[in-house]
Formats: structure tokens, sequence, C-alpha cells
């Protein structure tokens, strides 16, 4: 995992901590995936959004459907 | 001096298992700190204390389960004595009757605070577990069909009743079940795995609303409203927020519930004893669903004092805490009203099932696009259906059907700062 999906690994266990994050189909809708619903997302989007100093903006949702979506988001993004 | 007793956190509560005291004696206690960390069928849960003073002595040690309503600490007012060392420990209620178990888990009269709600009684205990389960000498066992029936479908043995005064009837069944078998070690939140035998949580859950739809007289009503305006405004408002001050759809159902119920004390507080008693404050339950399974409906307390932005706060502290920390005793004793809000990947609607001592749920479907009539024309707009359940001994129809009407206006019509 690269240094970005550490972290949303990270963040999503305190989230869902019986999720195992080398399981989560990359490729797949997060909320579906995980189960989350939009406050856990909307928690998770928090705390990337403090960790990387980003915006993150409602508007970009659909950038970050999926695990693999974020971690390129962020990636694009972070400094 | 005060007694600390463990209190009840809803009307399915026997007993709990103290876990941890945070508090030694000497260390000065505020109203309302948290001082101990009680094991119940809701998880982990921290205690408050309502009384001011020093922690004098622990009555009751870490691992012991203990009955609703014994003491478990004694708190000195301030300025008094030490209490003397002979004093004996308290004797724990006898497992008798709830309301009068929980009764003393409400605050000393002097304190004029908002109590850890009393409990309310269920059904009549059974005989007391201390009777012999198998006896057999003492008769035939008189019981009648419908309990037998109910006891052998549950896996219960009717010979728990042996020595019973009066014929065993179906609420003693009941309220046998609803107590369950307490298995020695702590709680474990959620389900059991597939085959296995009931959680405590799961038992929890059954026991209240078995209760809830063998007492409660239900009335349902529903109504769809448009919140394409409202999804708009917030959508404008968060644009411009840090993912930190950002707002969600369930703050604004539950700031405008907590505003609308101000006309309708019917539908928020107690029926207890017969009676309703309505609340002045609206503490708000909301249902959060536990991964691994279950749902807990801790309450956002005095939701009616708090603007927006407060709520929110509110709600993220209380999701967050669902998924990884534990809740206080007064969220759960203290719910006056149950909002549900199905999110965005659930249905159009639900019926609920009223939480007791609590008259009235409100729940919010899954907005989608719909067609709708609007100016003339049919437009396709996020819509979603709002219901409500509530308590006809307390309540009517009509009364239901303003109060959703009142909800869903100020839902729809709420401006975004």
């Amino acid at each position: 995992m690269t240094p970005i999906e550490t972290a949303i690994a990270e963040e999503l266990r305190k989230i869902a901590p019986d999720i195992d994050a080398a399981e989560i189909d990359r490729a797949a809708d997060l909320r579906d995936e995980c189960d989350i619903d939009s406050m856990d997302f909307l928690n998770l989007v928090t705390a990337l959004g403090q960790r990387y100093g980003l915006e993150m903006p409602e508007a970009d949702y659909p950038q970050m459907r999926s695990f693999g979506n974020l971690a390129a988001y962020i990636a694009a993004r972070a400094a | 001096m005060a007694t600390f007793r463990m209190p009840s956190l809803g009307s399915d509560m026997e007993d709990g298992t103290l876990v941890e005291w945070l508090k030694s004696p000497g260390d000065e206690v505020a109203r309302g700190e948290i001082i101990a960390v009680v094991e119940t069928q809701k998880g982990a849960i921290e205690i408050e204390c309502f009384e001011v003073g020093t922690f004098d002595h622990a009555l009751v040690e870490t691992g012991r389960k203990v009955p609703v309503g014994t003491p478990l600490a004694v708190i000195r007012a301030p300025g008094e004595e030490v209490a003397a060392a002979a004093e004996p420990p308290p004797a724990p209620h006898p497992p008798e009757p709830m309301a009068a178990s929980a009764e003393p888990a409400a605050p000393e009269p002097t304190a004029p605070e908002p109590e850890p709600a009393p409990e309310l009684a269920p059904a009549p205990q059974p005989a007391p577990t201390s009777q012999p389960a198998t006896a057999t000498g003492t008769g035939r066992l008189r019981i009648s069909p419908a309990a037998r029936r109910r006891a052998e479908e549950a896996g219960l043995d009717p010979a728990v009743f042996a020595g019973a005064a009066s014929p065993v009837q179906l609420a003693d069944v009941e309220a046998r079940l609803a107590g369950g078998a307490q298995p020695s070690s702590a709680a474990q939140p959620g389900d059991a795995g597939a085959g296995g035998a009931l959680s405590e949580m799961r038992k929890a859950i059954a026991a209240a609303m078995t209760r809830s739809k063998r007492e409660i007289p239900h009335y349902y009503l529903a109504h769809d409203i448009d919140l394409t305006g409202l999804n708009d405004r917030l959508a404008t408002a968060n644009a411009g927020r840090a993912p930190e001050d950002r707002l969600l759809p369930g703050a604004v159902y539950l700031h405008a519930l907590a505003a609308v119920l101000k006309k309708f004390p019917e539908l928020n507080g107690h029926f207890e004893d017969g009676a309703f008693r309505p609340s002045d404050a609206v503490n708000a339950g909301m249902a959060i669903r536990l991964r691994g399974g279950g749902l807990v409906a801790p309450a956002i307390l005095g939701a009616e004092a708090l603007d927006l932005d407060a709520i929110m706060a509110a709600l993220r502290d209380l999701v967050s805490r669902a998924r990884t920390g534990r809740f206080r005793a007064s969220e759960f004793a203290a719910a006056t009203i149950t909002l549900t809000s199905l999110g965005d990947r659930g249905v159009d609607a639900m019926t609920g099932v009223i939480t007791p001592p609590q008259v009235a749920i409100v729940g919010l479907g899954t907005p989608r696009q719909r067609p709708w009539v609007r100016d003339d024309a049919v437009v396709p707009r996020t819509v979603a259906t709002l219901t409500l359940a509530a308590d006809h001994r307390v309540s009517d129809g009509h009364r239901g059907a303003l109060f959703l009407n009142a909800l869903a206006d100020r839902i729809t019509s709420t401006e975004i700062p």
C-alpha cells in the first residue's frame, strides 16, 4: 500500500474497526464495500482533509467514490 | 451523604456489571461527571453522578454484576465528615418489581437536576430466581395454555415457575423471557453468529420491542415531502464550509423535530404507570445502527435549545461513539422521542416501533428522484417519505397529522446559515 492508502485504511479503521483494508475492493463503491453511511463518510473526509490539508468539497465526492478513486484524488492534490 | 446507585438505562435493563471506577476515595465529584463504567446489554456505558461532593468509598468492587438500584458508592456532600468505616454496605436490592428497584436510581430529592430518567414497571416479575428451577415436589404447576406454549416455543422450562403463588400467565413468561438468563460474562454488543444464542443486545431489543408491541396501541401516518430545495440550500452552504463544519440533512431533520414538538407535547415524553408525562426538554433519540448488528438510540439532550451546528456536532459525536466509543447513561434513559433516518442507502419508508416509555417515533425514508406535481406540471424532484408511529393512548391521528404537516413544513423551509 502507498502511504496515502495506508492513511485511508487507518482512518477507515476508526469508523469501521471490523474492516480489513487489504480485503477492500479498490474499485467498488466505498460506502457499499465498507457499509458506511453518510455520517461515516463525512467523518472519513474530515479526517483525511485535516491530515492532508485538503478542502475535499462535496462537489468532488463523486471523484472519491471508491477506495482507489479516493487514494488517487488525494495523491493528485496532496503536497 | 448520598448513595450512588446502578442506574436503569431502559425498561429492559435489570442489571449491569461494574467494569471500572473512574474515581478513588477522596476525589472530588462534579454534577454530571462520569464516575464509573458499567457493562450492559447496550455495551459499555459511562455512568454520570448527579451529586456534588467527594467520592467517599465504593460499595461494589469491579467485575460484580448487580441489579438496577443497587448502591454502588457513597458520595459525601461538601463539608461532610468521612463516612464511618464500620458502616455496613447496604444490601443489594432483590430483583423484584423494577419500579421498586429502579426508583432509587433517581437523584436524591435535593438534586434539582434532570434525572437519569426513572424507570417504569413492566409486567409483574415471575417468581424469584432463587426458586429451585426443577422443583417438582410442590405439586402440579398451574400455568395457562398460552403461557405454556410460549415458554416451550422459547425453550424455557415451565418448571422455573414452580412454587408460583398464582397460576402462571403469558405475561409472566414474557417478563421472564424479557429478563433473559444472563450469562455471567460481560455483554457483547451485536448479533450472535448464525444459529447462535441471542446476543445480549438482541435480547434487549427483543424485550423492548415485544413490550412495545404488546402494550402500545400504535397508529401510523405517512407524508411525502419534497427535499429538493433543502438539499440545494445544504449543498450551497456546504460548498463554503470545511469538512468539519459541513451539515448533513439528518441535523436539519432533528433540529426541525425539536422545534415543532413544542406545539405537540403529546408526542414528547414518557408514558409510565398508566399516565403520560410530557417533557419540556426534547431529548431526541437517534437510531444508530451498529456495525456487527443491532442498534442503539442514544439521545441528544435538550435538542430544542441547540442550533443547527450544535445539533450536527452532537450527531457526529454520537455516531462516532457508536462506532468506537462509549455512551453515557443519561443518553439512554432520558430519550423522550426517537428519530430514525434511513440515510441515502435505504428504502422509501419505515413504520417505526416505539421504544417504551416513549410515545412516538418519527422516520424519514431515503430521498430519491420521484415524479412530483409542482406548478401544475409533473417534474422530477427529490422526495422522501416522512412517517410517524405514535401511541394512541396519548394522541390521535388528527393531532399526529397536524404534527407531521408542521414537521414537513419546518424541514422543507429550513434556511441554512
